[in-house]
């Protein structure tokens, strides 16, 4: 049996190391689903499409990841791991008292992490701070992405950032809706449909597709906010 | 005179102009008056409309983007409805803002409850690394506002149309002694400051001052109190009595001592009037604070 190389050099991990970093994280289980759901767009964001660098962490024109659907990280942590920005090392303590790996991520004990997360409906309405922000600096080439749920959007706060980015046109900001159809109502008319009318750019992928993923983050929108909706697997 | 909303919104409108860290995020109220600085300053000026949890997610995106960013609506409004984002999306993520309210415990006495917020200041006490300031007058809410931006940390700054008919010099090191005396000792906390001085007129007590009441400090409470005959302690915050009983208590802990703490009622009041009918019916006009103090304390307060 294969053991997980884990001083493996940073940079040299790929997609197919991926689950293997994954299952040294055990304890959280329940969101075993969530986690995978995930995979592969944070796999696109971070191998394809984002500007960032773990050896400069702080780089005012580094693009920004806000993982807003905080609960089974265990597929962000594989993936920072894969990129060189946590140490391998450190996966199979995940959970413990001293772990700087929780349950929900925590910006403050985990650099190359933006936002610390876990209650639903927060990193979305950060997003739109944090691109309003860069605006208010003249930074105009960082980008802010956040990743959220179908169900987190139930949340009232995500409606007020989404009205308000879509009226502003913040278009730094980009969304990606993982949709498992766990909504417990639902939206009539789906979700991009919302976004549209809330003057967004929204687009409608495969979950699973990674050429199909990174055109949607990077097809240009001026003028709007974007939103990408993954679909993957429906959670029920 | 100039309100302490007024002078805030000037102060500001100024900073934003000299400090380009600077962003002022409004959910509506107050918009209009920051219409000459957001014209000039279209990105730092920030209306989210009526969205409060909005307000303040924001205000912890544009810290995190590295601007210093300040967040201004009603108190009931600023923190108490998106209470859940102060503690997250500021305190959480760990950045600093400065979050501004006017209005007070009962400013618009005639709104009702609503528009009140009395616990403001109690429910921030339940998370850590907060800076209150509770000036009474403008002089003193600019010179805190001021501060305030100029710092990185989590700052609550609020004002009221209660002042004080005068400013008093603010100092940066905690409490200041008013008067002194040997009965007792009262911490005066903001506008409440003129009232007690007129209801404790001609008695001998030691007056001390606090335009901020955290960090508490508890270290000028506890040797003006024990520098008195007796280690009696009344407190008259302008918010809900007994929010700073606490820290009163842990500054006296090696000390037997009394506390009187007097502030805002709990029970909701279901009357309108003036913010003066207000401080009455909560026994915080001058001959109330003497009733309720001299009956306090064990022996008579007399000079």
């Amino acid at each position: 049996m294969e053991t997980t190389d884990l001083a493996r050099t940073p940079g040299t991990f790929g997609y197919g190391d991926l689950h293997r970093l994954m299952s040294l994280m055990t304890g959280d289980e329940k969101h075993d689903a969530a986690a995978t759901s995930t995979l592969d767009v944070l796999w696109v964001l971070y191998d394809r499409v984002l500007n960032v660098d773990p050896c400069d962490l702080g780089d005012d024109e580094r693009d920004r990841f806000l993982l807003s659907k905080g609960h089974g990280p265990m597929a962000y942590y594989a993936v920072l791991t894969a990129k060189g920005f946590i140490d391998a090392a450190l996966l199979p303590g995940f959970g413990n008292f001293d772990s700087p790996l929780g349950y929900h991520p925590d910006r403050v004990l985990l650099p190359g992490v933006e936002i610390s997360s876990g209650s639903l409906g927060h990193g979305l309405p950060l997003a739109a701070g944090v691109a309003l922000g860069l605006r208010g600096r003249r930074l105009s080439r960082p980008r802010v992405f956040t990743l959220v749920g179908d169900a987190e959007l139930d949340e009232g706060s995500g409606h007020e950032a989404i009205a308000f980015a879509g009226a502003v046109g913040l278009e730094n900001l980009v969304v990606i809706v993982i949709d498992n159809m766990s909504s417990t109502y639902g939206w009539p008319g789906g979700i991009a449909a919302r976004f549209d009318r809330d003057r967004w750019s929204a687009r409608t992928v495969d979950g699973h597709d990674h050429a199909a993923i990174e055109a949607a983050l990077t097809a240009p929108h001026p003028g709007r906010p974007h939103a990408v909706i993954a679909v993957v697997e429906p959670k029920y | 005179m100039e309100t302490m909303r007024e002078r805030f919104i000037a102060t500001a409108s100024e900073l934003l102009d000299t400090d380009e860290r600077l962003a002022v995020v409004l959910a509506v109220i107050s918009a209009d008056q920051f219409a000459p600085a957001a014209a000039r300053h279209p990105d730092r000026v920030i209306n989210v409309g009526i969205r409060e949890q909005l307000l303040i997610s924001v205000t912890g995106g544009l810290a995190l983007a590295g601007l210093r960013p300040i967040a201004h609506t009603f108190p009931s409004f600023l923190i108490e409805r998106p209470f859940e984002q102060i503690k997250l999306d500021l305190g959480h993520q760990d950045v600093g803002a400065v979050l501004v309210s006017s209005g007070g415990s009962y400013d618009m006495a005639a709104m009702g409850r609503t528009h009140q917020a009395p616990g403001d200041v109690a429910l921030l006490d339940t998370l850590d690394g907060w800076t209150i300031h509770v000036p009474g007058h403008p002089d003193e809410a600019e010179a805190l506002l001021r501060d305030a931006v100029s710092a990185d940390g989590r700052v609550y700054l609020r004002l009221s149309t209660e002042t004080n008919p005068a400013p008093f010099p603010t100092s940066r090191s905690g409490f200041e002694v008013v008067r002194t005396g040997n009965a007792g000792t009262v911490l005066a906390v903001g506008p409440m400051l003129q009232a007690v001085l007129d209801g404790t007129a001609g008695l001998d007590l030691t007056v001390l001052y606090a335009s901020t009441i955290r960090p508490f400090d508890a270290r000028s409470l506890r040797t003006a109190a024990a520098a008195a005959r007796t280690t009696e302690v009344i407190l008259v915050e302008p918010y809900l009595a007994g929010t700073s009983s606490r820290e009163a208590a842990d500054a006296l802990a090696d000390l037997p001592h009394r506390l009187l703490s007097l502030g805002v009622g709990r029970a909701e009041l279901r009357h309108y009037g003036t913010p003066a009918d207000h401080a009455a019916a909560h026994g915080l006009d001058p001959a109330s604070l003497r009733q309720r103090i001299t009956g306090f304390l064990r022996e008579a307060p007399l000079a």
